[in-house]
């Protein structure tokens, strides 16, 4: 049998992956060189969150109180509510003349009014260092393990297309944030391996299916194929996406200020992971020429 | 696949009833066997502080190479090697033997039984020290193992004190863990300002008594400026007593100039050679050093026989309360530092609380308000695996008493959006089965679960490989996001591939001939 599918994804598939790859190349550009906006975890330095309980206080009071005391690179912004600031800067370590103690201290003194220093985080150079080399190395491992769990479970073209597709998901989302010069931290990390997780879930739903439907198709070459198979499994997923997209917006918008920068990164990974599961994992199956006879020569070996 | 047996059912009810009964224990006042379990919340969420301490080991390498020169002198002296230019650097013993006799120092120097010079460590295959011999002049200095045994070393006396000072603080429940070979990582539940804490673990607190002497040498003598009144003295390196043999240290007021000191009880030996000393020096001064500083130097005015002494040094109270404490606890065997450093303030710890329940409420409601707009019946079956889902997530995190930080609430948040997909993979394949000619109901179900159920299994699996890794390489609160995950997507599995699935074949066996999915 042989039906007749509303969408035609297979002919959009050139379409598609040259604006992926213009999206990749100018990702790459933009790290390169605009480069990505490293919080204190991955860079070092001191963060400080305060509310002020007086109106009379600015921003421009709050920045000059912190600058009298060369703390470096200074970042003042309002954060969440009314009286509440973000303070980042660059020192990373502290003495006997410039410590915490004494930051704290001065500005309450500075802006004379009651300070609440409702967070502080303090990151070494040594730690920052660390942190970023243990995050590079779990998305990389992350990779790796899901790489030879497809290659195990599928064939190697499959493997080869999944990890295509993640790499295209990681790198424009980090593409974004470095457009944006939003904040890439520790949990921006955490949400990076969800990424690569929920993107690798969605890819393996529609190989899955494709590899079912080469064996029950053998006449249809892999165009074909891809356009059923992603047209049998497209209901699912699109409630998927729209059931973890409704989850994702109300931490967005009601989880608080600290979940913001999190929440956006793993709205932007499944909308992106979605697409990329559709229009680079399945045309990667084109590219490499699979067949009916690739998953054939599987079944001989077993 | 639609067939349950009535024992099938029991056991799974019983699985999902004796996991999640645990939810119960957080909110009961029961505090006996099972029920003291309860999960604990973050840092981030009930406010606190959480520091990395660091324990800088030059002066640890420099104190093990320096006392290594006399018995390792003995030795060459021993076995008949003239050795010539001895010179100890900070973190390097050198000197110059002749050709011939280096095979004869090798020999004795890389002895694996009965080294006290250079110890074989077992653990890591490698000696404490090693040498390199450049034109004839030997140079010794720690290998890698040896710094890293030197730390672990000094991370595990620091570790028992760190914990005295904080306990003396009186903060409850403090956390206090190795991390790796050199640093220890101490959390503070409900501390909102570190300042203290920091200030009496920045001290290492090495105390000891030596005399002042007339002598002007270099040689066996030292020379300080006395931190009271700025003199210059010279003391002899010939340590009398130090902290080690202290028992007991208090502040007082002195009964004299109501200044406040702190005194001090000693051991027995300690009683012992203070006592001689004291006795054989009346009129002398004897010297106060604590952490390289001398803080004051007075006059023996009679023998001190009963163990008891004082320490003055114009302190305030507080300086004398501080230091009577350090005391009491011991000192560190190397300094600390805090090389990072995170502290939340109770109220934005509540407020984080209060926005991650109410996220995680209304995206609850709009997950499970969609699926019943989607699939009626099945919406709301696919809701029930969902609640029961979270109930079992939330009795598994209190089973192994989990942390639960911010992250790990935007874990669970993850896990109701993405929980419902196992159950939305089994009604599309159920719905296109039946779209298939001459299939019935129960075929078509049948198919659906079992073709089903591969693609949840490929789907999960890989998601969870993502979630343990960032466990095992996560830091912080970041780990409590991989921990709420990975249970998610296990108790997802179960809710899934069990519950809805006896639901589903309960509903389809009441309508085996209705249309079930429009």
């Amino acid at each position: 049998m042989k039906k007749q599918y509303i969408f035609n994804f297979v002919s959009k598939f050139k379409l598609a992956n040259s604006i992926s790859l213009f999206l990749m190349l100018a990702s790459i550009i933009l790290v390169l060189f605009k480069g990505l906006n490293f919080g204190i975890d991955f860079k070092g330095g001191t963060l400080m969150e305060l509310r002020v309980a007086s109106d009379n206080v600015s921003i421009g009071d709050i920045r000059s109180s912190f600058s009298k005391l060369n703390l470096g690179d200074l970042n003042v912004k309002e954060f969440g509510k009314k009286g509440d600031y973000l303070i980042k800067f660059e020192m990373k370590e502290f003495n006997d003349q410039m410590n915490l103690k004494i930051i704290k201290e001065t500005v309450t003194n500075n802006l004379n009014t009651e300070v609440n220093f409702r967070r502080i985080e303090n990151v070494g150079p040594k730690v920052s260092t660390e942190l970023l080399n243990s995050g590079i190395l779990a998305i990389s491992l992350a990779l790796g393990a899901m790489l030879f769990y497809i290659w195990i479970r599928f064939e190697w073209q499959f493997s080869l297309g999944s990890i295509t597709a993640i790499f295209h998901d990681v790198l424009i989302t980090l593409g974004i944030f470095s457009l944006l010069s939003l904040e890439v931290n520790l949990s921006i990390v955490a949400a990076v391996l969800t990424i690569v997780g929920y993107s690798m879930n969605d890819t393996v739903v529609i190989y899955d299916r494709i590899r079912e439907n080469l064996s029950k198709f053998s006449s249809l070459n892999i165009s074909e194929i891809s356009n059923i198979s992603i047209n049998e499994t497209l209901s699912r997923t699109v409630i998927t996406s729209v059931t973890t997209l409704l989850a994702l917006f109300s931490i967005f918008l009601l989880g608080g200020s600290i979940l913001k920068g999190f929440s956006f990164a793993m709205i932007v990974g499944v909308i992106i992971g979605t697409y990329s599961s559709i229009f680079v994992a399945a045309p990667i199956l084109k590219y490499l020429n699979v067949s009916y006879k690739t998953i054939e020569k599987e079944k001989e070996k077993n | 696949m639609l067939n349950f047996t009535k024992i099938k059912i029991f056991f799974i009810y019983l699985v999902f009833i004796s996991i999640s009964i645990f939810c119960l224990s957080n909110f009961s006042q029961i505090d006996q066997y099972l029920f003291k379990k309860k999960i604990n919340l973050g840092l981030d969420l009930q406010g606190g502080s959480y520091l990395l301490l660091e324990v800088d080991s030059s002066p640890l390498q420099k104190r093990h190479l320096q006392s290594k020169v006399i018995p390792l002198k003995k030795k060459l002296i021993e076995n008949k090697i003239k050795f010539k230019n001895f010179k100890i650097l900070d973190n390097e013993i050198s000197f110059n033997i002749s050709n011939d006799e280096i095979n004869k120092f090798e020999k004795f120097f890389n002895n694996k039984k009965n080294n006290d010079i250079n110890l074989y460590l077992d653990k890591y295959r490698s000696y404490e020290f090693d040498f390199r011999n450049i034109n004839n002049r030997i140079l010794i200095s720690h290998s890698k193992s040896g710094i890293i045994n030197l730390n672990t070393s000094a991370v595990d006396q620091s570790i028992e004190i760190v914990r005295r000072r904080i306990d003396e603080t009186g903060t409850k429940e403090p956390s206090i863990l190795k991390r790796g070979s050199n640093r220890i990582l101490v959390e503070l539940p409900g501390v909102k300002d570190p300042e203290r804490i920091k200030e009496l673990l920045g001290k290492t607190a090495q105390l000891s008594f030596k005399m002042v002497t007339a002598n002007t040498s270099e040689f066996g003598n030292e020379s300080f400026i006395l931190k009271d009144t700025q003199e210059k003295i010279i003391v002899s390196k010939r340590i009398i007593i130090t902290g080690d043999n202290l028992i007991d240290a208090k502040p007082r007021f002195d009964n004299i100039n109501q200044e406040p000191i702190v005194a001090f009880t000693l051991n027995r030996l300690g009683s012992q050679r203070f006592g001689q000393a004291t006795s054989q020096n009346i009129g002398k001064r004897i010297a106060i050093i604590l952490d390289n500083e001398a803080i004051s130097a007075p006059v023996i005015r009679d023998s001190i026989t009963g163990g008891q002494g004082t320490i003055s040094g114009n302190f305030t109270f507080q300086a004398a309360t501080d230091l009577a404490l350090l005391l009491r606890s011991g000192a560190l065997p190397a300094p600390l530092s805090v090389v990072e450093e995170r502290t939340v303030g109770p109220d934005l710890g509540q407020d984080s609380i209060e926005a991650g329940v109410v996220s995680l409420f209304v995206g609850f409601i709009l997950v499970i308000i969609f699926m019943i707009i989607k699939y009626r019946v099945f919406g709301i079956i696919a809701n029930i695996a969902l609640i029961s889902n979270l109930l079992m997530l939330l009795g598994f995190l209190t089973l192994i008493e989990a942390t639960l930080t911010l992250p790990g609430i935007a874990g669970i948040i993850l896990t109701v959006g993405m929980a419902v997909d196992a159950n939305v993979l089994i009604f599309e394949r159920i719905k296109e089965e039946l779209r298939q000619e001459n299939s019935n109901n129960i075929q078509a179900f049948d198919n659906g679960f079992k073709r089903s159920i591969i693609t949840i299994l490929d789907a999960n699996i890989t998601t969870l490989i993502a979630s343990i890794i960032l466990f095992i390489f996560g830091s912080g609160p970041v780990k409590g996001f991989a921990v709420t995950l990975s249970i998610g997507l296990v108790t997802t599995l179960f809710s899934a591939y069990y519950i809805s699935r006896h639901l589903t074949s309960f509903i389809l066996f009441k309508n085996r001939e209705k249309k079930l999915f429009s």
